[in-house]
């Protein structure tokens, strides 16, 4: 049986700020209209929330991560990347813009460890976008994040001010623009002792960064991205094998897997 | 007050003609912290067989214009499952809990139609003779007039109460099925299934789905759909529940003038969680406005 959230809802919410990171990426920072009830603290890291694109841009919703929730202007961050009508839509969407929004979606990170806990949280591309979140519930809970956020180059590096907030900041770039030349998997970073390794961003990528991980003998939670119909364990599309269940919903059962599970 | 009491065949009536298509509202607790699923005329689970099925290989699904295509393949835990698991949880609901069965031979359905027709609290069952997305049987009973009524026959031997045949748009005459199914003792039928489609990712060069072909829902069918509805609602005398690209109440109308005695929501379930509630809504907010005080005014007023 699916695991469902049962403080799932549906509302709307206003756009009080879009801040252009560059020509494909953008942060999108929106509020609740005040009638809704929302309670931001009940997100959990790597859980994501399905938006339905202004403009009727899209016929179905998008799965977007959840970025970031701000607590103190209680809004909820979205890093959207132009990637077709869906996303091009929401990126182009300007304050005061309505976006029904259904929340919060999936299982997250796993966020209780043991306060001596070294972890490596491990982001590419628009992947990145959880683990804003991911590395203030850890470092709220007294452990000391360390990121390493690989990008194409330089410019494709996102949000790069937040996470040194947040904690120890490794880049790698492709075209050795910035930080250390080549892959995530090439950085020596990554061969540290840890204790536990999270990622998110492009498959390769993941799947890189797990054979890491196994190589080492170290926990590994991936956040994957299959395609979604519906984000409620209704559809049965977004599935992946696994090793105890054979096909499970990626939108219920996770998005975020220990690799253990997968058969990767 | 408006009466939207409505038949469905082998004299089952349901509360209100809105009902969910199967495999698109899980077993109606994926969309319990939307709406209360009590006020629903009935919901049907996701398609159920004998033995458990893994289903297709992802991806299983891609957006369409106006739709998507879906190549699931009956994903499900068999219906063993269901009746120890799943069963005793929906019982307590007010509304209807119809079981879509499938299978890959005449036995399979047989077999779970012998498991379902003991529990009190199913009704009916729903016969999926029409899912494109099975190599196995599946559709091959839905095609042709002697196979659709082979399936009916003996699904009604083994199930004692209402029985509804799902059909296929897949075919050259949609109407001529349906009165084999009638002939077979079909209480009523569903229509439209997914129409069979395909999409090509170009820069890829790839189909997007894993099984190359799938079926296409949304409301890019629904056109289709109405004509169909309209088609077999003329040609026999059992209810017709018209589905297929319902978007909201005006759609769900439509059909009902159309010639459905009831509809299902399905697809739109993905994009408005709330659907069902708000198309009931909207009926009875439109038959006040036309002064119907009846919902059966209006089955088949084309």
């Amino acid at each position: 049986m699916n695991k469902i959230n049962s403080n799932t809802k549906s509302g709307t919410f206003i756009v009080t700020d879009n801040q252009q990171l560059s020509s494909t990426y953008s942060l999108l920072i929106l509020r609740p209209e005040d009638d809704i009830d929302l309670k931001l603290a009940d997100f959990k890291a790597g859980q994501f929330v399905e938006v339905l694109p202004p403009a009727n841009s899209t016929f179905l919703r998008r799965p977007i991560s959840v970025c970031n929730v701000d607590e103190t202007t209680n809004t909820l961050w979205l890093l959207i990347r132009d990637a077709g009508a869906g996303t091009h839509a929401l990126n182009a969407s300007r304050p005061g813009q309505k976006i029904d929004i259904i929340y919060p979606l999936g299982h997250g990170f796993s966020t209780t460890l043991p306060k001596a806990s070294k972890v490596l949280l491990i982001g590419g591309g628009v992947g990145v976008a959880p683990l804003i979140y991911l590395g203030r519930k850890l470092k709220e809970a007294g452990i000391e994040p360390i990121f390493l956020l690989g990008a194409r180059s330089k410019s494709d590096l996102l949000l790069l001010d937040k996470f040194n907030e947040i904690g120890k900041v490794f880049c790698s770039t492709d075209d050795g623009s910035f930080g250390t030349p080549g892959v995530v998997t090439q950085n020596p970073v990554i061969n540290d002792n840890y204790d536990i390794m999270f990622t998110c961003g492009p498959m390769p990528m993941m799947k890189a960064v797990a054979k890491v991980a196994q190589q080492n003998n170290v926990e590994c939670e991936v956040s994957l991205e299959n395609v979604m119909g519906c984000g409620l364990g209704a559809c049965l599309c977004c599935v992946e094998k696994t090793k105890d269940e054979g096909n499970v919903c990626v939108c219920t059962e996770g998005p975020v897997f220990n690799i253990k599970r997968l058969l990767w | 007050m408006v009466n939207l009491r409505t038949h469905i065949g082998g004299g089952l009536e349901i509360q209100n003609p809105i009902l969910t298509a199967s495999g698109t509202f899980g077993y109606g607790e994926e969309y319990s912290s939307f709406i209360d699923l009590n006020r629903l005329g009935g919901f049907i689970v996701k398609g159920t067989t004998f033995e458990p099925r893994q289903g297709n290989d992802y991806p299983r699904m891609v957006e369409t214009p106006s739709g998507m295509l879906n190549a699931v393949g009956l994903q499900n835990k068999g219906v063993k499952h269901f009746v120890d698991e799943i069963y005793p949880r929906l019982c307590d609901y007010k509304s209807e809990i119809i079981v879509n069965i499938s299978g890959a031979s005449i036995d399979d359905y047989v077999a779970v139609a012998q498991m379902l027709d003991p529990l009190p609290r199913i009704k009916a069952i729903e016969v999926n003779i029409s899912c494109p997305n099975v190599k196995a049987g599946g559709m091959a009973f839905g095609t042709t007039t002697s196979g659709a009524q082979a399936v009916t026959e003996a699904v009604k031997k083994a199930f004692s109460k209402t029985v509804i045949v799902k059909l296929s748009p897949n075919v050259t005459d949609i109407a001529s099925i349906a009165k084999a199914v009638e002939a077979g003792g079909a209480d009523a039928v569903s229509l439209i299934n997914t129409l069979m489609g395909m999409a090509i990712d170009i820069e890829r060069r790839r189909p997007y789905l894993s099984t190359i072909t799938g079926g296409l829902s949304g409301a890019a069918v629904k056109p289709v759909a109405v004509r169909m509805v309209w088609q077999v609602a003329k040609a026999v005398k059992i209810p017709v529940i018209g589905l297929g690209g319902i978007m909201n109440g005006a759609d769900a109308i439509e059909f009902i003038l159309a010639g459905a005695s009831a509809v299902e929501i399905g697809t739109a379930n993905f994009i408005n969680p709330k659907v069902t509630i708000e198309a009931l809504e909207f009926i009875e907010d439109y038959c006040q406005r036309h002064n119907v005080t009846d919902i059966k005014e209006l089955i088949g007023q084309i």
